[in-house]
């Protein structure tokens, strides 16, 4: 396999991405995550700046590269223009194809991720429909999120809404040629091969775990990673 | 010298296709409707929506589910459908898709390999092609660049109808509209005037607050996986503690997805601490560009859907003279009205 500093090289967001960081902290200083977790893009700089092999396979292992909440302001603010975010998003990519992913905590939840939103954009054509956003799910929704829910049905028509009817407007249900299409660009372009491999590396990690596993949600591996 | 605050971005006058945003119509369809009509029959322009397009894929792709090479294709997609309908100006209602779009097209003009490789792999899987948009305009551009013409047809304005004072305003620009590209945004990142121009032309005051521009926490994964909603919810309530010194009357938006979330988070803040930013107990309402010009031009509150967000907007209909009847907010048709829950903290 290429090292790891080469797969990152041969996206262009890392290209892009990474210039010459010159340690400032600026990006930490402005970037939410930092905040809120133990998290510090411009370490993360650093550490791929080294090239360093070992460094950053641990790096494609570790917790901290699922921190990032990709809301690019430090694309903005970075002197050097550097984006530590999309270096972030190469790290992420390259940490689901090797499969190292299921290594940590915030990693392994890709695969909830992949089933919620990924099967959403193949089975409907909205990344998130208003029957996804399941009450049980999102109690921060509230009460009158759940009134919507259960009433969409006279609601969303109510305000113009086509609300899973064939035809044009908000909501409406996509036709299957367009799904088709879109499905083809998904084997096309290896969305359908990113799947697979959450899949594949989270079904070995269920494994060597001894956790049940299966393609629905009623497995002891899905209960654990959403703890 | 041109500098950013007074930097303006192109916006063509007519002629746009328009693409949804997924969280917009799921949690503000009323929006979107109220976009459209304001766009066809208030300013009679050509609005044209193919029925085709779907999704961009942008929160699978900044959650990483989701490879650069397929969103590039999904959006070359939505740009063939462009193409075949004879339009050059793309519309975009989500702030995530509008900062997409922007990223592509950059790329693209980087990287013409990349360009070449999706044209390529659109074919084979669509047998559509494509040209790139002269122009990228998000929703709330369009409404910025049309305030005035809007307003000469307004029936409300953001003025406190008993003081006959400005109603105090804070806004919160989505990060993906100007952070990663700033000369695509009015005023750029620094001081972005898309939003505090609609305020301040349609009469309205604009409180600055110190983390005026600190993320809403949407964060992709971090919403999307239940566990680490935590992040989501303590950056808004940074955002929330920041503005509450000022009392605002009402906080505007012009991403779908911070609207939802500095609705709700105001919710669940209320339930976990017993707290709420304003000094009533109700919650700051929070509005789209949309809803805003809504309300403006006289359209009926429950039409609009305002009925759909958590925190009440009563206090800013009063404040503004707005006529509604409290009585059919959760008319539901023919069946019988049904009614949320009362929250336990926030006034409803
Ligand atoms: S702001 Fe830029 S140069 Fe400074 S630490 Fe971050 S990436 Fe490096
Ligand atoms: S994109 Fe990621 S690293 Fe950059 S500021 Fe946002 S959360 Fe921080």
């Amino acid at each position: 396999m290429q090292p790891v500093i080469e797969q990152m090289r041969a996206d262009i967001r890392f290209q892009e991405g990474l210039t010459a960081c010159m340690n400032c902290g600026v990006c930490t200083a402005i970037c939410p995550a930092a905040g809120y977790y133990d998290y510090d893009p411009r370490k993360i700089c650093q550490l791929v700046q080294t090239g360093d092999e070992d460094i950053l396979t641990e790096l494609l292992s570790g917790e901290e590269i699922w921190m990032c909440g990709q809301c690019l302001s430090c694309k903005t603010r970075c002197p050097r223009n550097n984006t530590p975010g999309y270096i972030i998003q190469v790290i992420r990519k390259i940490s689901q194809q090797t499969g190292l992913f299921v290594n940590s905590r915030l990693g392994r939840q890709q695969l909830l991720i992949k089933r919620k939103i990924g099967h959403s954009i193949l089975e409907t054509g909205y990344c998130v429909h208003p029957k996804l956003v399941n009450p049980e799910e999102h109690p921060e929704q509230g009460p009158v999120w759940n009134w919507v829910y259960e009433n969409g049905e006279s609601l969303f028509p109510q305000l113009g809404s086509n609300y899973y009817k064939p035809g044009e407007g908000g909501v409406r249900l996509i036709d299957e040629t367009s799904l088709d299409e879109l499905r083809n660009i998904f084997e096309e372009t290896g969305a359908v091969k990113l799947f697979e491999q959450i899949e594949k590396a989270s079904a070995s990690k269920a494994k060597e775990l001894n956790l049940s596993f299966s393609a629905d949600a009623d497995n002891e591996y899905m209960k654990f990673i959403q703890e | 010298m041109q500098t950013w605050k007074d930097y303006q971005k192109q916006v063509p006058d007519n002629h746009f296709f328009y693409v949804r945003s997924c969280i917009r119509q799921s949690f503000f369809p009323g929006a979107e409707v109220a976009f459209l009509r304001i766009m066809q029959e208030y300013l009679k322009k050509d609005v044209f929506e193919d029925k085709r397009h779907t999704t961009c894929t942008g929160i699978g792709y900044h959650s990483d589910i989701i490879p650069l090479e397929t969103i590039m294709t999904v959006v070359a997609r939505q740009l063939a459908l462009m193409t075949e309908a004879g339009y050059k100006n793309l519309l975009v209602s989500c702030v995530t898709s509008f900062g997409i779009y922007l990223e592509i097209l950059d790329m693209w003009h980087h990287f013409p390999d990349k360009l070449a490789q999706t044209r390529e792999a659109l074919w084979r899987a669509t047998r559509r092609e494509f040209e790139v948009p002269q122009v990228v305009v998000h929703a709330s551009d369009a409404i910025y660049h049309f305030r005035d013409e809007l307003f000469n047809m307004a029936q409300y304005s953001l003025v406190n109808q008993e003081t006959g004072q400005p109603l105090n305003g804070v806004e919160h620009v989505g990060c993906h509209y100007a952070k990663i590209f700033p000369q695509k945004g009015f005023g750029g990142a620094e001081f972005p005037t898309v939003l505090t121009g609609i305020i301040e032309s349609w009469g309205g005051r604009v409180v600055d607050y110190p983390e005026r521009r600190h993320c809403c926490g949407f964060g992709f994964r971090h919403y999307l996986v239940q566990a680490n909603r935590g992040y989501s919810v303590s950056n808004s309530k940074v955002k929330f503690e920041s503005m509450a010194p000022y009392n605002p009357d009402f906080i505007l938006t012009n991403c779908p997805g911070c609207n939802m979330f500095l609705d709700r988070w105001q919710y669940t803040l209320s339930e976990i601490n017993g707290v709420t930013y304003d000094r009533d107990g109700r919650g700051i309402p929070v509005l789209t560009f949309e809803e805003a010009a809504g309300l403006v031009l006289g359209f009926d509150p429950w039409v609009l859907g305002l009925q759909m967000h958590q925190v009440g907007v009563e206090s800013l209909l009063d404040k503004m003279g707005v006529r509604y009847s409290a009585k059919t907010k959760y008319y539901l048709g023919n069946k019988n009205e049904v009614k949320p829950e009362k929250p336990s903290v926030l006034m409803v």
